[in-house]
Parts: C-alpha cells; sequence; structure tokens
C-alpha cells in the first residue's frame, strides 16, 4: 500500500503564469517519456522480478516517480492557474482548455492523450531493466530539452532537480541489472529468461 | 516569526526526506555499505524528530497523524501544488 506525504519532493513555487511551457512541459506528466509511464512500467515490473532487492528498488524507484508526477502536475497546475479565456487564446492554450478547462489531464505535448503503450513489463529481468536504463536516458533528454526553451528559474530550478534524479535512477538500474547477471550461472547465461526458466523447445 | 520557524521546519523535513530517498536506493543496491547505513540512521533520527516537531506545532504531514478533535484538519492546510506565490 501507499501513504501520502503532504508535501512536493522538491518544492514548486512559480509566481508567473505561462500556458507554452505548460503545454510542452505537460509533455513529463502524462507523455511517452513522462513520469506517469515510469511509475507504472516499474510498479508493473516488480512482481516478476526474480532478485528480491532489485524488486525493492522498483518499487522505490516506482514511489519515486509518483512523487515526480505531482511536481510536473504542479508545475502545469501553477503555469495554467487563473489564466483568463483572452490569454488561453494569445498563449496557444485553446485547443487543450476547450477538453479539460484548466484541470491537469496526462498528455504528450502533442496532445495524444496517456497510453499503456509508452512502457512494457516484459516478465524478463534482464529485458525490463534494459528498458527501465533507456527509459531514464529518454527522460533525462526530454528535460534537456525543456530547459533549452525555459529561461525562467522558478521553473527551472524543480525541472533540474527532476532532469538530476534521471541520472541517478539510470546509474541505479544499471546497479540492478549487474545483479541479475551475477545471479545467473553456466546453465543460462544469458540463455533464457531467468524469470520464466524453461527451455525453448516445445515439449 | 512564526511562520518563518514554520517555513524553515518544513523546509528541513524537505531536505532531509531527500536524503533518506536518495541514500534508500544506493542502499537497494549497496545493501552493507557501511557509511551509507550509519548516514541514513542519523539523518533518519533529525528526520523524525523534525516531522514530529512540525505535526504537533503546526499540521499533519501524513494523515495517519492527524489528531481528531473538533474537526478532520487534513484538508486545512494548503496541498502542497498550489506553491507559496498565491
Amino acid at each position: 500500500m501507499w501513504t501520502y506525504e503532504k508535501r512536493l519532493q522538491h518544492p514548486v513555487n512559480i509566481s508567473e503564469t505561462n500556458a507554452k511551457l505548460a503545454k510542452v512541459i505537460i509533455s513529463q506528466f502524462g507523455g511517452p517519456d513522462g513520469e506517469l509511464a515510469a511509475s507504472q512500467r516499474y510498479l508493473s515490473q516488480r512482481y516478476s522480478m526474480s532478485n528480491r532487492r532489485v524488486a525493492g528498488l522498483l518499487t522505490d524507484i516506482g514511489t519515486e516517480e509518483l512523487s515526480h508526477m505531482e511536481m510536473v502536475s504542479a508545475i502545469v497546475h501553477q503555469l495554467t492557474k487563473n489564466l483568463t479565456p483572452k490569454e488561453i487564446m494569445d498563449q496557444g492554450f485553446a485547443e487543450y482548455y476547450v477538453d479539460h478547462t484548466l484541470g491537469v489531464y496526462p498528455i504528450a505535448a502533442s496532445g495524444s492523450p496517456f497510453t499503456a503503450t509508452y512502457f512494457q513489463s516484459k516478465g524478463d529481468p534482464i529485458t525490463d531493466l534494459c528498458e527501465d536504463m533507456a527509459a531514464e536516458q529518454k527522460a533525462r533528454t526530454t528535460y534537456d530539452n525543456i530547459l533549452r526553451l525555459v529561461d525562467n528559474q522558478e521553473v527551472r530550478d524543480p525541472i533540474k532537480f527532476l532532469r538530476e534524479r534521471e541520472i541517478v535512477h539510470f546509474q541505479r538500474f544499471g546497479e540492478a541489472l549487474r545483479m541479475i547477471q551475477d545471479d545467473l550461472d553456466s546453465k543460462n547465461f544469458y540463455a533464457f529468461n531467468p524469470s520464466f526458466p524453461c527451455d525453448m523447445n516445445v515439449k | 516569526m512564526a511562520d518563518t520557524d514554520k517555513y524553515q521546519l518544513f523546509h528541513f523535513i524537505i531536505a532531509t526526506s531527500f536524503v533518506l530517498d536518495d541514500l534508500r536506493l544506493f542502499l537497494d543496491t549497496h545493501p552493507t555499505e557501511m557509511v551509507a547505513l550509519e548516514y541514513f540512521q542519523s539523518v533518519q533520527t533529525v528526520r523524525n524528530e523534525a516531522v514530529q516537531k512540525y505535526t504537533n506545532y503546526y499540521a499533519p504531514i501524513c494523515s495517519y497523524n492527524v489528531a481528531p478533535s473538533d474537526d478532520w484538519s487534513w484538508g486545512n492546510e494548503p496541498w502542497p501544488w498550489e506553491g507559496e506565490c498565491k
């Protein structure tokens, strides 16, 4: 189960609205490399993770991703709070507004709604951890791209924090992959899925 | 002044919690690293004290620690996504 703490992992305090920025940053909530996909990826994968410590890592990183989803949502919320209809039109937010008003809804910057096809839970620890390492790099690249578009320090600060977490998670997943590899032996060295250990011939 | 104390204590909780968040992941893959284990324990102690103090003097951070009195206070304070810029 989970409990909620009434605080953000890192503060988000934005004093000026800017719907143009909200429109690109929302991708890190509901986009292909966003925090919603990240949290669901890790929290789904942990059940078939053969190494108990790595299952713990997936639980803890998946949980942290939920708090990142909350931070990204807070950024979007504060960037769009109390926008007037004129600001909505002038800042290119009308397409979002007509469907969601100023509610926070998981979509990509392009407007596509969130889909579970953004992530995989393959039931193979090596496959899943390779996906996880790639996912952290893709999210880091997305934050790099966002930082090139934003000069407001109040927005940059939490985005830079989130970017750094992608790098830490990538490092931890690399160590986890090594732990899985250390569990392999000469009978199954990259031969089969270590969580489904039977050979590939029809019985 | 009370608001300054509250703000500082809240940010102390955020900072120490983050130390534990980062150390937790490190310890998941380095479970016998003594320096990290000791660091976790020392920060855990001051963090828990700060949370208890904040809960007692200002407001609960976790709903398990709400003290039910005349009203249910969980929704009295602003939610964290509201931000401090009004």
